[in-house]
Order: structure tokens, then sequence, then C-alpha cells
């Protein structure tokens, strides 16, 4: 608590910028939104952002939000105080966010706004000038950069060196031409419109950082913990971790396919893990509906395999544009009979790359599956993150059995029973530990076997991997506690990707004079028993926040802890805001 | 448990070969074709000195067939209804320099997993591929399969008989271009034997539809016995339109390679692939994944 208060009042600069328009009449709005970001990120600033592309094909309106400050962000904000709206629909679309006072960017060669609220309004004719000038009217929305440099005092030069790396291999002219938009667009803000900047971006001296998306970090995570083969199949949200695997996990030493649909997506993945091979897929709830059956074959026949679930809206086809936290049940439960399963949830890009490497952690160590619930909004919205640590992450490789050179081997006990439930792997090309791997009820040799006394002992076994496993997490933090400390009138419980917003939703809370501390869960199974018990002994009343409809998170804890939480729960598509979580702890608290 | 037998090698010393006998005996019901057709393959594996044991995987899908996995005495996976072709992919990619073997009935090639074929065909991965066929389902009990023939009433469901056509293996493999297909017969082991050596051998996705009758729920020996042909001598195996013509002619049951060429492996057109994308420059993967990181600041 102390630190995000003390954070708060040492901050100079917090600014929530968006960016509006259709995207068939102003190709780049995202262009736009991401080269202010990596722009603002170069000299030193904390960015945060949130993004949603239309679900069109091509054309519909595109919204891309940045927060950005001095200080460290823990969410894309509230309000937008900069609105650079390309069209009339963008700008009366989002007119709603537009703080009171907030300045309003616009093309002034397409419409005049007609605000019902006071802003500032900073007409420039983008079009007209990238036509007529420039001779070049798909940049306008270069036009549009510019004048938001200019408004923010941004070193142009910065701008022009992300212009460079995205259009230099193509030709230099592009590269001239959109630069000069730009010089062209800052220009008319200063000139024509007088206008001195609203803020002053001066460079922040301090070591680069990265500028990543949610999925960059798990497929970077994925490469540092040893992944070496992966295969997917395309779909929305997780389609770019394919693609960066494809094309990275090559160079490595690794194989990527894509495959002919979901199920042969994890199927090959097990396949390959059989092999000895670190093995993921990725994709969304479409696919993991899909692929559920097969959770229960590396379950039954023991098979460390990382299944990354980047959740969208809605049942069936849903909103696949859209985030939610809504595959929760299906991560923890879906399949037939008890299998057991690791379900992890990344709650930041930066967080992302370790999650990653703990689930294939957590898939060696158990030797079975373990889901990674992502989601879309951290799948694409990128954030600055410290330069990932990867000398210094443990990494955790199966038990191997030592090969035999008996020429004549006993039968191997692949699914010997231990304390642990954990039996020594063996793969393809050692001898001596010849043995099948079966997803049939079995004995410890693999051999099939129904007998009560088998089964039992192997539900056994299967579920206590799950039990050793939390019991060795060795200092690895399951759960982040935030605010207050002590005893408190409210405790806020949360999972995944909510984590910033409500950090920051409860800091302001607790400045305000409620008492409320925080625990954001990062292993949902097995679920960190000690820890929550503790947390929730400690607070009044609970609260648990989730973007979903039913309160799955909520539903779980109030029967494993004999608890009645409030739920705290959207399904609009969208993120929390950290008004949104204020507002849920005021009412919790009253 | 295990036994040895002694074969000569081609270098005429005598070597002790592994007999390829797994731990578990066979559960099939007496007179079962799968029988012979195991032990054909056995056969098959005992004279190819370059099949080790340790660096042969069969995987297998759900059904009588599937049960072979554990039959053989090298690594298997017995995995779910379906899916063995891409499971067995994943392991083919994972490590090239396995022998992996994919065995498994009608009801799981070609119905629930029919839909992995042309993909693997796509592909051409050197792995091969055996389909167990006897026209019914064993393991359940006698209910129609996607090779049954159209009117022919299940043991299982005598009030219902299928109405369905039945499918032509042969000539959809061929249409999805597999690589290497043939057909053999339990009733002709010394073929099978022979032809389940070159699909072995083939680099390539190899496809072997083996008719096997069910003696319990649909006994087609005396059928199939009258039916069976071998390809002529003359027969060109690398004519596609003939081995068309060959697969549609239902009236025989032609046995032997009916299609093979010989194009790039999967693993091969890979290992291309990530030869380019790795470029020239030895690094070790800490390097490149700290250049890699490198390229987000």
């Amino acid at each position: 608590m102390a630190t995000e208060m003390a954070e708060a009042a040492t901050r100079v600069v917090d600014l929530v910028v968006g960016v509006a328009g259709d995207t068939g009449v102003t190709p780049g709005i995202m262009t736009t939104g991401e080269m202010l970001t990596l722009a603002v990120s170069r000299v030193g600033y904390d960015i945060y952002t949130f993004q949603t592309n239309p679900a069109e094909i091509k054309g519909g309106q595109a919204w891309y939000q940045l927060r950005l400050s001095d200080q460290q962000l823990l969410s894309q904000g509230n309000d937008v105080n900069v609105l650079i709206a390309f069209d009339e629909e963008g700008f009366e679309k989002n007119e709603k966010v537009l703080a009171d006072g907030g300045v309003l960017i616009y093309d002034a060669s397409a419409y005049e706004p007609h605000p019902s609220r006071e802003f500032r309004l900073v007409g420039v004719p983008m079009t007209k000038i990238a036509r007529e000038q420039v001779r070049f009217p798909l940049a306008k929305n270069m036009v549009g950069l510019g004048a938001a440099a200019a408004l923010v005092d941004l070193d142009l030069q910065v701008i022009r060196r992300m212009i460079e790396q995205k259009y230099a291999a193509k030709s230099m002219e592009i590269v001239e031409k959109n630069f000069a938009c730009v010089e062209l667009g800052a220009n008319y803000v200063r000139s024509e419109l007088g206008l001195s900047p609203i803020v002053r971006l001066k460079p922040i001296p301090r070591p680069e950082r990265l500028v990543l998306s949610g999925n960059e970090a798990i497929s970077l995570g994925a490469l540092a913990a040893g992944c070496r083969f992966f295969a997917g199949y395309p779909i929305t949200p997780a389609s770019t971790i394919l693609e960066f695997m494809m094309r990275e996990l090559p160079r490595f030493g690794g194989v990527a396919l894509q495959m002919e649909d979901e199920i042969a997506a994890l199927a090959s993945c097990i396949g390959a893990s059989v092999a000895g091979k670190k093995a993921m897929t990725a994709t969304s709830g479409p696919g993991l509906s899909l692929m559920v059956e097969l959770l229960g074959l590396a379950v039954m026949a023991e098979v460390p395999v990382v299944v990354a679930d980047i959740q969208r809206a809605g049942p069936s086809t849903g909103m696949p544009t859209k985030t939610e936290q809504s595959d929760l049940n299906l991560a923890l439960y879906g399949g037939h009979g008890d299998a057991p399963r690791v379900v992890v949830a990344p709650s930041s890009v930066g967080d992302a790359f370790y999650t990653a490497i703990r689930a294939f952690n957590l898939a060696e160590y158990t030797q079975g599956p373990c889901i990674l619930l992502s989601d879309a909004n951290l799948a694409n919205r990128k954030a600055t993150v410290d330069r990932p640590d990867s000398q210094g992450v443990k990494i955790v490789n199966r038990l191997l059995a030592p090969e035999s050179d008996e020429r004549l081997p006993k039968p191997f006990p692949r699914y010997q029973i231990t304390m642990s439930g954990i039996s020594p792997y063996a793969v393809p090309g050692m001898k001596g530990t010849y043995f099948v791997a079966t997803g049939l009820e079995h004995d410890e040799y693999g051999a099939p076997n129904y007998t009560p006394e088998v089964h039992t002992a192997m539900s056994h076994k299967r579920f206590r991997k799950l039990e050793s496993a939390y019991a060795n997490r060795n200092g690895d933090e399951w759960v982040s506690l935030y605010g207050a400390r002590g005893e408190a009138d409210l405790g806020v419980i949360s999972w995944g990707s909510n984590e910033g917003v409500i950090r920051e939703a409860v800091a302001q809370a607790n400045a305000e004079g409620y008492k409320v501390a925080f625990a954001h869960v990062h292993v949902l199974n097995p679920l960190p028993e000690k820890e929550l018990k503790a947390f929730i002994s400690r607070v009044r009343r609970v609260m648990v926040a989730e973007i979903n409809f039913a309160g799955q998170f909520a539903h779980l804890l109030a029967g494993r802890f004999k608890i009645d939480p409030i739920p705290l729960t959207k399904v609009s598509g969208t993120p929390f805001t950290p008004q949104e979580v204020l507002d849920g702890i005021r009412d919790a608290a009253a | 448990m295990t036994t040895t037998v002694t074969t000569e090698k081609t270098t005429g010393q005598p070597e002790e070969r592994f007999d390829f006998k797994g731990m578990i005996e066979p559960v099939w019901c007496p007179g079962c074709g799968d029988f012979a057709l195991l032990n054909a393959i056995r056969s098959a594996l005992r004279q190819m000195p370059e099949v080790e044991r340790q660096n042969t995987i069969v995987i297998s899908g759900i059904g009588c067939s599937g049960r072979v996995a554990a039959y053989l005495g090298v690594y298997g996976f017995h995995g779910v209804h379906g899916r063995a072709l891409p499971t067995a992919l994943g392991v083919k990619e994972a490590n090239p320099s396995l022998n992996v073997l994919v065995m498994g009935g009608d009801g799981d090639g070609f119905s629930i997993g029919g839909g992995h074929i042309p993909h693997a065909a796509r592909r051409n991965p050197n792995m091969t591929y055996i389909v167990f066929d006897n026209e019914i389902y064993g393991l359940t009990k006698g209910q129609v399969s996607p090779t049954s023939p159209k009117g022919l009433a299940g043991k299982s469901t005598p009030e219902w008989p299928a109405l369905e056509e039945p499918l032509n293996p042969l000539a959809m493999l061929i249409a999805y271009n597999v690589s290497f297909v043939a057909r053999v017969y339990a009733g002709s082991p010394k073929t099978t034997t022979q032809i389940v050596k070159e699909a072995i051998a083939h680099p390539g996705f190899a496809v072997v539809q083996a008719m096997s009758p069910c003696t319990t729920f649909y006994n087609t020996y005396k059928l199939w016995a009258k039916q069976v042909r071998t390809l002529p001598e003359d027969y060109d195996p690398t004519d596609r339109m003939a081995a068309f013509a060959r697969a549609l002619d239902t009236e025989t049951m032609w046995l032997g390679i009916f299609y093979r060429e010989e194009r790039p492996t999967y693993e091969e057109m890979i290992a291309q692939q990530a030869a380019r994308l790795r470029g020239d420059e030895e690094l070790s993967d800490d390097e490149r994944l700290r250049r890699l990181i490198d390229s987000f600041v």
C-alpha cells in the first residue's frame, strides 16, 4: 500500500490518450497508437495500453488507449485526457470517456464535432495536409500523430526513428512522406493554432526497458522455459503466439507447426512430449473446448504439456475480439472423469513471462497438463516491462529414469507409486525402459488394470502430484498480497489480468480511509489453501472480482472456504477500470 | 518375459534380434485376423536390422487393434480414439530419428479420425500407418463401421442395416496423394510381411489397409478368400491413374502396393526451413534469447 500511495503522490505526468476511427476510412489507427506508445516508452515513460480491434474483416471502429506516466502504471486508467478522433463516429462513440475539459484532436477536413460538454477542440485538417502538402493521403493518421506529439512536447526525432524501423525496409520515400506528415501536423498545432503543450514529456534517463504484449511475454517465457515444440491452430486472440513461435522456435532448434484443428494441435504436443520435448499449444475458449478429451489423456498417461488459453468473451463463437475470464470452470474441470490439472494465470504483461515459465515448471514437475489462463485484454495490450531475468529463474525438468543397459530388461515401472506421486519418466531412444503410455487405467507398469485397488491407488497418485507441487513451491509466490496488512474490513480476491487495476483501486480506497486488503491468486489449481485461509481469516468480508457473469472463482472459493463472498463481475467485453473497482469497494464497505 | 531369436544379419554374422513381443498377451477373440497381422508385423520388424527396439514407438488409437501398441515390446502410446495420426506426428517431428508406427482400426482411422489423414498426406512425415480394417466395430460389439458394406446388419443393430455406402479407403488415400498406399490381407501373411517391410522402408507417409476378418461380429474369411488377388507383376505402382482404377474395382480385393511416390518428407522440409531461419551464425540458446529479448527494446 505504502508504495502505491507514495508513487501516486510523486506522479508528475499521468495522461490517457485515446485514438479512435474507422480503419476502413483511416488506415493505421492502431499504428498511430503503437507509434505513440513506442516513442513515449523510448523517452523513458511507463506505458499501459488497452485496444480493441474491430471484429470486421476490413473496416470498423477501432480503439487504442494509451496511458503514460513517469511512474509505474497498474491500469489503463479511467477517463481519456486526449482523444484523437479521425472521423465523427469515432468521436461520438468515445465522447463519453473524454474527461471534462479534455483535448479533442480531430480531422477538420472530415468533420466538425458537436460536443455535448466542454472540451478543448484542436481541429487539424489532416486529410487536406496529407493530400495537398505531402501528396500521400494514406498518411493522414501521421498528421494526427504529429499534432498529438506537439501537444505533449514529444521529440519528433524519436517518432522518426519509429517510422524508419517500420518502413525503411520498404522504401525511404515512404519514410520521408510519413515523417513529413508528422512534422506538418506538429507545426500546424504550434504555428497555425498557436497552442503550447499541455504537458512536456522531457526524456527520463533510465535503463532501456522492453515494450511487450502479453502474448509476446508468454512466447518469450516459453522459450526461456525450454519449450521446443509448439503446435497451434489459428484463433483470435491466440494466433499471435502461433505466429511468434513459427518465426522464432526453429531458431532455437525447436519445431512449430500449424495443425489442421485444435485437437490435432494438442495431440501433437502430447506426442512431442512423449518423445521428450517440452511442448505447448495456445488457443482460445472454442479451441480449449475441443481439447478437453486430450487433457484427460495427458492426465492419465502422465504427459507434461502446457495449454495457453487466451480467453475471449462468451460461449460458442461469442465475441472473439473482446475480453473475458469465463473459461475458469472449463480450465479447472473440463473433461470427464477425475482429471486433476494445474491452472495458472498471468497477472500482467511482465508477469506473463514468468507465468509461462511457471506453467512449464509445474507441467514438468507434475508430469501432466498445465493450463495457462490469459485473456484478450492481456494478449494485445502493450506495457513497459523491465528486461526479464531469464538467467535468474529456476527451470524444472521432468524426473527421468536412468537408462538401463541390461540386455533383457525388466518391465519398467513408468507409473510407480511414490510418496510424491511423481514417477521416473522415460522417452523413446532410452534402452531398457520400455513401456506403453496409456489412457486406460493401468498398473505401475502401464498394463491395463480395472481393479478397485488399482483405480483407487492411481487416482490418489494423480491427485497427490498436485499436492506435492504445492508443498514444494519453495518460495514461489502463488498469492500476492496488497493493501491493508493486518485486519481489514474488506478483502478483495482476484485472479488473472485484473491485478494492476485492483491494486490501484485498493490503494485509492485506503487513501480515502477504507481498510481494504487484496489477495491476487496466481495458481488457481492446486489452490494455495494456506495463504487464502490466512487472508480470509483477517478480513471481515470477502469480495471476489472477475470478468465473467456467473462469478466462477467466487463459487469455487465459497465452496472451498465456506464463505459468502460478494461478487464483483462484469461482462461488457472490456477489462475493469480502476473506478469500477473503487465503486465496488465503496458499495461493499458501505 | 521377453525372449530373443537368432537371425542372420546381411553380413552373415548371427545377431540376437529382439522378438518384438510385449509383456502382455493379446486379448483378441480366437481366429481374429489381428493375430495374423501382428505376427506378420513382428516378422517384418525382425527382418529389418535398421529397426532398433529402443528407437521404435507404436502409437495406436482405440479399438480392438488399438491394443497392438502393447504387444510389440517397443515403446508404445495408446492414446484417445481417432487421434493417433496427429499424436504420432508430434512424436516424429520432436525426434525424427525414431521409427514411428501408427496402428488402429477402420473406425478409429476412417470415422472419428478420418479428418487427420489428408493432412498427414499433405505433410508426408516418414511414418507408417497400418489400418486394421474388419469393416465392423468389434470392441463395442458389432455396430457397422464406415467400411461396412451397404445393407450390412451389425449383430448389435440387426433391425437397422447400414443405409450408407461404404468408404473406399484406397481411392481416398490415393486422392489425398498419400505417398505409399498398399493393401494386405490377414489370410496372406507372407505378402503382408513383405509389404509392411516396404511400407516401413518407404521414406514418407505410408498407409497400409490391412484386411482383418472379425470372427465374432462379421466373419469375412470365406467372402474375402474368394475376392483377394495379388496385383499383377507388371503393375506399375507409380501410375496414379492405374492405382485409382484398381482401387475403384471393388469386385476384386487387390493386394499389394497400389501407389508409391518419393517426395521430400516433412522432417526434411522442416529442417531446411529451420536452417534458413537460423542462419549461419553459431549461437547458444541463451544468446539467441538475449538477442530476441533485446529486439523488444
